[in-house]
């Protein structure tokens, strides 16, 4: 051990009166944390290895199991932290940068929980979803200034491409490498159950994942791994990526170790070799060039798809985001500071970028402000974590929102963040085939069908609430948000109102 | 009387034979004639009768209710004399003519006892295959008796078995080097013998008995034992008079096709009066075993009524427990030996022409039908993985689609 | 009639299937009671692993039933295509276990055989091993 040694940061509690030396938990950590001691008959653990993610505590039949964060601690300090003392002991032994997975942890303010939603009272009245019609049906895509109508009262206006969605919730980009092949068929055969769309990543998309691509937003980042024609044409649209949430700023690495056959193959790369995305798109430099990209991608496809730029919430995603809406691109997506990542350097994660809703309301105002607010759909993600969180979104004025932890939280993630390990003992950011299999899509799927249902009718029921039956009748109505315990400054950029008010 | 189906027999082919029936015609009538007076029992379960290990109401092999709910008309304690093939007619031994559709001859076997000078005399001396015997040496047992037993195979042992530890002595005598040496090499047969002889129980083997005087034996090694109980358990042979007279081919066996239809029209036959075809030894010979004769009596059922079943899968499979004790075999010993040790026992197997042909295993012996499988199915070892298989049973040895069809697929 | 399937693509050799068939025919209320006592509970399904592929076994309830044909005492039976064993019959002969073609009986503490009824005759109803089952590798359906 020496004095390098740093205590385990979590401990396994086993109790002993209910534990039946059945091993599951040792067959099913993938970190192997668990062992049977065969000379004293009994089940121990070493607990240096447990990264909390909960699989043997769901598996345990007896319940004999529980994680618990160690009591061990340093001597108490407000400005040094525990895990601020023990990442320097980590970097002064390693020399590494730290590396991290999913997303921002730390105690930002969440604005979604700053924010209060309205309903209906006495003068106004509120709509039962349960028996009015209730509209949650969106679509993506430039919307025309005006429209003409031949005598028959059919629009003769020729319309722009649209992504149509039957909820306004999209799974996000997360590409196959990153994830397991059972948790992108899981989310691509749920987008197409729900009539909403799943997003390749940059990971390419896999043959046997084409028949879902009426559901499928196909992704070109700045590495263009498996980028080719017959891609672009696979999907219903197609996402430019500039950045992401969890690391604006920065590339892409998956590592070597993850690119096998099906991998690899999906990719256009050979097996084993590094997948390095660089930080910039290397033709891109200016809203022109990026134009350059976004007719060149629609030229390649008829200008039958839309195409989607996504960038990192930063600090002036306003501006940026007014170049994108002129750069020709049909659909904004912008990904908040707390989005999640297959692995991503802490620092970056931790300290780059900025809220969600702070940019999201900058975006929709800017874009109203200069009347080209119709020419582009917003799409938000990085960390929407429940239907609340989407009508809130709606109300400030995103078109619709981008899951991706809370889709993975469904297929079974318990957040331990140690993605970039490749030892997902859920079966969801792993290539080792054994985990993989801990994956059914079957299972999957269903669960997310699940989640995205209930979405929906938590939807219906906060509009119906604010008497709203129509999501379109809800985008960018803030005034049906209040703030609570926010500065004016806060409620000046969020475009609400302070509770009361 | 007059029948649809009449069944001479009332043991494991029998109870297969109205099986077999019933799959396809839940209602003609069924007469079924037996000698002995019993409602149908397991014989194998004599032995565990006289060891006390089962009382008389657990040897039943089907419950009593088991003739009314299949619709079988009883004659028990009734001999059939005589069948008229032509006729459609049999005879019973109080004079009743039967006048049947379809037959099924499931008339067992009996023991065969070789012509020793002063046998007819002998006191006590019993053979082994009958409720009857069974209680025959139950009677004469006490805790000072001396026991010779004459035949160290299945029926020999299970006697011993039952024996060994209400008598004073029990000496097995045996022609042949070996026990059990119908299924056993010398080999494992040696480590039984190690068994038998631990639980006390003296081998005379290459020895005969040559003279049954007055409680005594002597034996071809000129010593003379004395006995209080002397069973014969030599062996069996099949039951065929009663076709032979009435003019239906047999040899060691009654002769039948696959169907279990012999050479008479309408005449079947099933069990251990049957011959049958050993496909792990390709030769013709009397497999007189229970499962053979429940599978062989069912076939002849359904084919009796009209439906279609062949039987073409017969080999010997036995499986025999000696105070815990347990020895599987199946099949022939044709081709090379593989011995595999285990920690309680051994496991031997036959194999010629990358087929199964048998194997002997003493001790451990869970899962060993998918042994018993690879010789019934014939399966080519080259096709499974057979080191592993023979270090243990698994299904994890075969092909994946073999396995998809075993336990993903409906069958 | 309904029948469990086993669909080893999705077996993660976790055995709970095996524990929890354990439980299901232990009598005792709760798992880890039924594991306590000085006999453990048998199960009537065995998972076998391999390196990369583990797949769990049980009775087939075949149609033309080896095991049932073979017993010699009666113990073994057929009721509405279920496989049931009366462990008062059972002499634990073992001429089942040479007969069934999968592997599928096990032997008890008092050495008579133990086969899968479905869960017909514990408390569960339905197979415990199939609604113990994390990730659907067993399951119980109607099929063909």
């Amino acid at each position: 051990m020496g004095i390098e040694y740093l205590y385990p940061e979590f401990e396994v509690h086993r109790n002993f009166d209910r534990c039946i030396k059945c091993r599951v938990c040792e067959r099913q950590c993938s970190e192997g944390v668990h062992f049977y001691d065969a000379e004293d008959d009994i089940m121990r653990a070493d607990e240096s290895k447990c990264v909390d993610c909960q699989r043997c505590v769901t598996m345990c039949p007896t319940r004999a199991l529980k994680i618990v964060k160690t009591e061990n601690t340093f001597r108490p300090n407000h400005n040094w932290h525990q895990d601020t003392i023990e990442e320097i002991y980590r970097q002064a032994t390693s020399g590494g940068a730290l590396l991290s997975s999913m997303g921002n942890p730390k105690d930002y303010p969440s604005y979604w929980d700053r924010i209060l939603l309205n309903a209906s009272q006495v003068t106004n009245p509120s709509i039962d979803p349960l028996r009015e019609p209730m509209e949650t049906k969106v679509f993506l895509g430039k919307k025309p200034h005006d429209l003409e109508f031949d005598s028959h009262g059919e629009v003769i206006s020729k319309l722009p491409p649209q992504i149509e969605l039957e909820l306004p919730v999209m799974f996000s980009a997360m590409s196959f490498g990153a994830l397991s092949e059972n948790a992108h068929k899981s989310l691509a055969r749920a987008a197409t159950a729900c009539g909403t769309c799943y997003n390749t990543g940059e990971g390419g998309l896999n043959k046997s994942l084409y028949p879902y691509g009426p559901n499928t937003i196909v992704q070109v980042a700045s590495g263009r791994f498996g980028v080719h024609e017959d891609y672009l044409k696979a999907g219903c649209a197609i996402e430019i990526k500039m950045g992401q949430g969890a690391k604006p700023g920065i590339g892409g690495h998956l590592p070597g170790r993850k690119i096998g056959p099906k991998v690899a193959e999906t990719r256009m790369i050979p097996e084993g070799s590094d997948a390095i995305s660089p930080a910039p798109h290397h033709d891109i430099y200016s809203i022109e060039d990026l134009r350059q990209l976004v007719y060149s991608l629609k030229e390649a496809t008829n200008y039958e798809k839309p195409v989607i730029v996504k960038i990192a919430a930063v600090h002036n995603v306003a501006a940026i985001a007014s170049g994108i809406a002129r750069s020709g691109a049909d659909i904004i997506a912008i990904d908040g500071f707390r989005g999640g990542t297959g692995a991503a350097p802490t620092r970056i994660r931790d300290n780059v970028g900025i809220p969600i809703e702070l940019a999201l309301a900058a975006v929709d105002q800017r874009l109203r402000d200069e009347k080209i607010r119709n020419d582009i759909s917003i799409v938000v993600g990085g960390s929407i974590r429940s239907s609340a969180d989407v009508v809130k979104a709606i109300a400030l004025g995103a078109d619709a929102c981008y899951i991706g932890t809370a889709a993975l939280i469904a297929l079974g993630c318990h957040l331990c963040r140690q993605c970039q390990r490749g030892l997902c003992n859920w079966g969801i950011a792993t290539q080792r085939e054994d985990l993989c299999r801990r994956l059914n899509p079957d299972i999957g799927t269903e669960h997310l069908i699940n989640l995205l249902t209930a979405w929906n009718n938590e939807i219906k029921e906060m509009m119906g609430g604010m008497g709203i039956n129509s999501i379109e009748a809800l985008r960018g109505n803030r005034l049906m948000l209040r703030g609570v315990g926010m500065t004016e400054k806060e409620l000046e950029i969020l475009g609400i109102k302070h509770a009361g008010e | 009387m007059k029948t649809k189906y009449l069944i001479i027999g009332n043991s494991a082919a029998a109870i297969g034979g109205v099986q077999g029936i019933r799959e396809v015609d839940k209602r003609s009538k069924i007469v079924l004639v037996a000698d002995e007076p019993y409602s149908t029992y397991s014989r194998p379960l004599i032995s565990y009768w006289l060891e006390g290990r089962v009382d008389r109401e657990h040897m039943v092999y089907r419950n009593p209710d088991f003739y009314r709910q299949y619709g079988v008309d009883t004659l028990l304690g009734t001999k059939v004399t005589a069948i008229d093939p032509t006729r459609h007619i049999a005879t019973t031994d109080d004079g009743k003519e039967i006048t049947y559709e379809e037959l099924l001859i499931a008339t067992g076997s009996h023991p065969f006892v070789p012509p020793i000078e002063g046998k007819d005399q002998a006191k006590n001396a019993f053979t082994f295959t009958t409720f009857d015997d069974a209680q025959g040496v139950k009677k004469a047992l006490t805790p000072d008796a001396k026991v010779v037993i004459m035949g160290g195979g299945l029926i020999g042992l299970k006697a011993a078995e039952a024996l060994i530890d209400h008598v004073k002595s029990l000496t097995i005598v045996d022609l042949a080097d070996r026990v059990m040496p119908s299924v056993l090499d010398s080999e494992v047969a040696q480590v039984m013998q190690q068994h038998l002889e631990d639980l006390g129980m003296v081998l005379k083997l290459k020895t005969s008995i040559k003279r049954v005087g007055n409680m005594s034996v002597t034996l071809s090694d000129g010593a003379k034992l004395p006995y209080d109980i002397l069973i014969f358990a030599v062996g069996t042979r099949p039951n065929q008079a009663l076709a032979e007279a009435a003019g239906i081919d047999c040899e060691r066996g009654i002769l039948t096709n696959e169907s279990q239809l012999t050479s008479a029209a309408d005449v079947y036959a099933a069990g251990d009066c049957t011959q049958s075809h050993d496909i792990s030894a390709d030769v013709d010979r009397n497999i007189a075993i229970l499962p053979n004769a429940f599978m062989q009596g069912e076939t002849a059922g359904i084919n009796m009524a009209g439906g279609q079943a062949v039987f073409d899968k017969a080999f010997p499979v036995n499986s025999m427990g000696i105070k815990d004790f347990y020895l599987l075999t199946a099949g022939s010993t044709e081709g090379q030996p593989q011995i595999v040790n285990t920690p309680d026992g051994i496991r031997k197997f036959y194999i010629a022409d990358d087929e199964l042909k048998g194997y002997m295993i003493l001790g451990e012996c869970q899962r060993a039908g998918i042994y018993t499988d690879l010789i019934r199915q014939k399966t080519k070892l080259s096709t499974v993985d057979w080191n592993s298989l023979a270090e243990a049973p698994k299904l994890m040895a075969f092909d994946v689609s073999v396995r998809k069809a075993d336990l993903a697929q409906a069958h | 009639m309904k029948r469990v399937y086993v669909n080893e693509e999705w077996c993660l050799g976790c055995h709970l299937c095996e524990f929890n068939c354990g439980f299901a025919n232990s009598g005792e209320t709760s798992m880890i009671k039924a594991y306590h006592r000085e006999q453990r509970p048998l199960s009537r399904i065995r998972v076998e692993d391999g390196d990369d592929i583990h797949f769990a076994v049980n009775c087939r309830h075949c149609k033309e039933p080896l095991c049932v044909k073979g017993c010699i005492t009666g113990a073994l039976s057929v009721e509405d295509g279920v496989i049931k064993i009366d462990q008062d019959q059972c002499i634990g002969c073992r001429t089942c276990i040479a007969m069934c073609p999968y592997g599928c009986l096990v032997l008890s503490h008092n050495h008579t055989m133990l086969k899968c009824e479905l869960c017909l005759e514990n408390s569960c109803g339905e197979p415990a091993c199939v609604t113990g089952c994390p990730n659907r590798a067993i399951v119980y359906e109607e099929r063909g």
